[in-house]
């Protein structure tokens, strides 16, 4: 499809979008005050872009326009309230463009106090993808299947908490950031999830969401290029993705990992998650990071030439890493299924029901059922898929068991 | 600068009896850590001791006591702290260093700043 003028200075303005935002806000003090100036220069820029070609530094021309935006704000506002603003002497005496290392500076302070753990995950989200990611109140609510209203409240209350309790706008110091780049990274791999397998959408993916979490991601990665956390989620996702394509079919049912066409996969995405798996291995070399070794898993599978070829003494490998890092029954759960496909499904049933922690995870479930069929107890099968039923398994992957429990039967 | 309370919530303790000498010791602890930021506090008798009141029927109605706290938890409001701090970091990080926090539960609420009239 052809681009219009228009799309390329809308596609533009939404890559530039959360830079100006961010500076703005460090000079505004100020959310509210920050959005409102950018929508400003964005309006002007949407009237005169197109008419007049874009200009040579499209950044630095929508953060001065916003600025001045922001000036005139604050001075109506000091004129009606009667009080003497100190924001406009501040915003005044600072560089109308400011240099590149604050715009990066900027953009970190912002995605570190959007995923403050003072808030909550649902408004860490929701605060990303409005700022961050530059969408609409009504683009965040349609992403995340909630009510516009309800979203402009969350988003409302999300930022009167950082105004009202001064959750402070800046970057954690060195001490603190292992912890807060958790938060922020548990937050995108959130979105992205919640595009790559919709739990509560009826299609498994939601491609709008899942690019704005790979964006978000990237931005991420671009600000801090040396964080293994960062490399290994940035990782784990693009490997993830590469699949995209392949993961339903034309029904609209998932189609499982064994199924898939992998000459279909993309193969850019894949060796650029491989290029920077190894780059993030290299960087952890005695401690294991959770999001490195989940995307060494991931490309266990991508670089398997078939499903049966797959290096499953690897895999189960990586997930004995793991479980030192992060010992959860979930984590188990993905062993007990690589334990399944190396040693026979009697084998991995023995390693599923081993683990007790999970009867009211769909997946638990959807695993012993498909187990089931292979062993030829087809009743207990049925029991199991109910079971994942029950517990809200995704309709797309329920279709994908009900196929395999019917040619079983 | 801003001022944030610190309210302590934990189990429905009395300050004043012997047992609680240790945790006392505790409190005064955090007492010389935040000598700087505090702004005030207090530590409060039992809920025991509390009394509820409401009006019935608006402004000049009738004056409705109850006997007992405004709600009956498991952990109490048991005192409070008023610290003055940058922001919230600064606060939660103080906050952090509370007994309580680590007996039950420090809930940190920024205090509104009116104007001068």
């Amino acid at each position: 499809m052809a681009r219009t003028p228009g799309d390329a200075v809308e596609q533009l303005i939404h890559e530039e979008y959360a830079r100006i935002l961010a500076t703005l806000i460090r000079v505004t003090g100020d959310v509210d005050t920050a959005q409102d100036a950018v929508q400003d220069a964005v309006v002007r820029a949407l009237e005169t872009w197109p008419r007049d070609g874009i200009p040579d530094q499209p950044r630095a021309w929508l953060t001065v326009v916003a600025r001045r935006c922001a000036i005139d704000r604050v001075r109506r506002e000091s004129a009606r309230s009667g009080k003497e603003a100190e924001a406009v002497w501040l915003l005044d005496s600072q560089p109308e463009e400011p240099a590149e290392s604050v715009v990066r500076d900027d953009l970190l302070r912002l995605v570190f106090t959007c995923c403050h753990p003072a808030l909550s995950r649902e408004a860490q989200v929701a605060l990303s993808l409005r700022t961050l990611g530059g969408l609409s109140t009504g683009e965040v609510a349609r992403a995340l299947l909630v009510p516009e209203a309800t979203m402009a409240k969350r988003l409302t209350r999300a930022k009167q908490k950082i105004s009202r309790a001064r959750i402070p706008y800046r970057i954690p110091a060195d001490h603190e950031l292992p912890a807060r780049l958790g938060g922020v990274l548990t937050t995108l791999y959130l979105i992205f999830n919640e595009g790559y397998a919709a739990r509560s959408s009826p299609d498994l993916v939601r491609a709008h969401l899942l690019d704005e979490a790979l964006r978000l991601t990237g931005l991420l990665h671009q600000l801090m290029p040396d964080e293994p956390a960062v490399l290994g989620l940035r990782a784990l996702e693009l490997l993830q993705d590469s699949r995209r394509a392949t993961r339903i079919d034309t029904t609209g049912a998932a189609v499982r990992l064994r199924d898939q066409d992998r000459s279909q996969w993309d193969r850019n995405l894949i060796r650029e998650g491989v290029l920077l798996l190894g780059d993030a291995l290299k960087r952890t070399p005695t401690t294991p990071d959770p999001y490195v070794v989940q995307a060494a898993v991931a490309a266990c599978h991508s670089i398997a030439p078939t499903y049966a070829n797959t290096d499953w003494n690897a895999i189960i490998s990586w997930y004995d890493v793991l479980l030192t890092v992060e010992p959860t029954d979930v984590v188990r759960l993905g062993r007990a299924s690589a334990i399944a496909e190396r040693d026979g499904a009697d084998a991995g049933l023995v390693a599923i029901d081993a683990i007790t922690g999970l009867s009211d995870y769909p997946w638990w479930h959807a695993s012993r059922a498909e187990l089931l069929v292979r062993l030829g107890r087809a009743d207990e099968a049925r029991v199991a898929r109910d079971e994942a039923e029950r517990h809200a398994l995704t309709d797309a992957h329920l279709r994908a068991l009900d196929a395999t429990l019917g040619r079983a039967s | 600068m801003p001022q944030y309370v610190a309210m302590t919530y934990t189990q429905d303790v009395d300050w004043t009896h012997p047992d609680q000498a240790a945790e006392m010791v505790e409190y005064s602890q955090f007492g010389e850590i935040a000598a700087s930021v505090m702004r005030g506090g207090a530590a409060l008798y039992p809920t025991s001791t509390a009394t509820t009141v409401r009006v019935q029927g608006g402004k000049g109605g009738d004056v409705l006591t109850t006997d007992g706290p405004y709600a009956d938890t498991k952990e109490a409001l048991t005192g409070f702290f008023i610290l003055e701090c940058a922001d919230l970091d600064e606060a939660v990080a103080l906050a952090a260093q509370i007994p309580a926090a680590w007996n039950g539960a420090v809930e940190v609420r920024p205090v509104i700043e009116f104007p001068a009239p």
